[in-house]
């Protein structure tokens, strides 16, 4: 059976790579599983579980979104190190802009609750891959 | 002995000064370090990234994105500055907004308006006082920057670069060369500027899910926050390695004045105590 490679890099550090016989990822229009020869693809990527099935069984890893690129030999996964959401890049946008005001005159900023929104978010996706993997020790 | 007292108390107080420099030297030191090994560690995801995008000017794609079209007109840029917090680290920061004024002096005279991002104590409070525009701030960034404290200015930008009022962003940052020499660097990030490679010539697009405007969105906003978090990990290895190199050279300088100092106390000292026999070999002979 052909391999195919991957690379799940995030910015901050390269996570996983190496051959591998299919990819199952979370993509936001519903989980796919890759294998070796797939067409050329690009999707977003929902807060989930990428699994990476190689000859040594199975590697799971946690991403929070991202991306993937498929190419007939190589998958890229280029996970998300931030927590995102459309909301929440607004808040910061004006979070940012209101420094800037300050910067300039001083005026006061507060905080939004997107933030905490988009953090239990991430933090539900979390537990459940955990109890996923707690239940499959059993 | 009443000699020299000043002396001496200069002498300890530039010790006192000296074990703080070499102190900040060696903190510096093991900082550079971890900064190294961060910088390292993110070249990867834009690496893959660029290897994408090159991928994606092969594929025949019916949408264009306006991030890698460029435009004719250029009548607005929008500058990303990223500076550090901290000063006491050399001429760092200085050399970084002076290349970047003489650039804008040069789009000012053809009249292009300049919009700022400052990231940084240090820029911030430098292009205050320039009476540029600035569009967005972030400070406070710390020794481990998060690559969610970003994503605010970043979007400031984008924002206004898809709204039409802004036609080029540019990053301007020190460039890691090695521990002893930092380059003073602006370019371009938005649009990207694409260099078509040969090879792969036949008809191929990519499957876009959802749909190719948002799935490209996401990959080339990935990929424009990559080079700012890239920038902004570069910048902190060049911030604490030209720390290291000013307080070792501040830890030097201390010690030679103190050697300095140590030599004209000395002779204050001998001086005085020739005096005192002189004065007393003459009162012997007065009697």
């Amino acid at each position: 059976m052909s391999v195919i490679h991957v690379d799940v890099v995030s910015a901050t550090e390269e996570i996983y790579s190496g051959e591998a016989n299919c990819v199952f990822a979370p993509a936001t229009m519903g989980e796919i599983g890759v294998y070796p020869q797939h067409v050329p693809l690009i999707s977003t990527l929902k807060p989930g579980e990428v699994r990476v099935e190689t000859e040594n069984g199975m590697e799971s890893i946690f991403v929070s979104g991202g991306i993937i690129e498929v190419q007939p030999d190589t998958v890229t996964i280029f996970s998300d190190t931030a927590i995102r959401a459309n909301d929440l890049d607004e808040s910061k946008a004006l979070e940012a802009k209101q420094r800037a005001e300050e910067a300039m005159s001083n005026a006061q900023s507060d905080q939004d609750v997107s933030t905490t929104q988009a953090a239990l978010a991430e933090s539900m996706a979390q537990l459940q891959m955990i109890t996923k993997m707690r239940g499959k020790r059993r | 002995m009443a000699v020299g007292k000043e002396i001496r108390t200069q002498i300890s107080s530039i010790q006192n000064t000296q074990k703080i420099t070499s102190a900040m030297e060696m903190v510096a030191a093991s900082k550079m370090k971890k900064a190294q090994d961060r910088m390292r560690a993110s070249r990867p995801y834009s690496e893959k990234i660029l290897n994408v995008i090159g991928h994606l000017t092969h594929a025949h794609s019916e949408f264009k994105h306006p991030y890698m079209t460029a435009s004719t007109d250029v009548k607005r840029i929008g500058v990303i500055v990223i500076s550090s917090d901290r000063g006491l680290c050399g001429g760092l920061n200085n050399n970084l907004f002076r290349s970047l004024l003489k650039d804008i002096t040069v789009w000012q005279s053809d009249s292009i308006e300049i919009e700022l991002c400052t990231i940084g104590k240090k820029a911030t409070s430098f292009f205050k006082n320039t009476g540029l525009n600035i569009a967005s701030v972030l400070t406070d960034i710390g020794d481990t920057p998060r690559f969610d404290d970003l994503l605010g200015v970043i979007k400031v930008m984008l924002d206004r670069y898809d709204a039409g009022e802004l036609n080029q962003i540019m990053i301007a940052y020190n460039m890691f060369e090695n521990t002893m020499t930092q380059v003073p660097t602006v370019k371009q990030i938005v649009p990207m500027e694409i260099t078509e490679t040969e090879g792969m010539d036949h008809y191929w697009d990519y499957i876009y899910e959802p749909d190719a405007e948002e799935a490209l969105t996401a990959l080339l906003v990935r990929y424009i926050e990559a080079l700012v978090y890239q920038g902004i990990v570069e910048n902190m290895a060049c911030e604490q390695s030209s720390r290291m190199i000013a307080m070792k050279s501040a830890t030097d300088n201390a010690g030679d004045m103190i050697k300095e100092l140590g030599l004209i106390y000395n002779k204050a000292r001998q001086a005085a105590i020739t005096q005192e026999i002189s004065e007393i070999v003459g009162g012997a002979a007065a009697v």
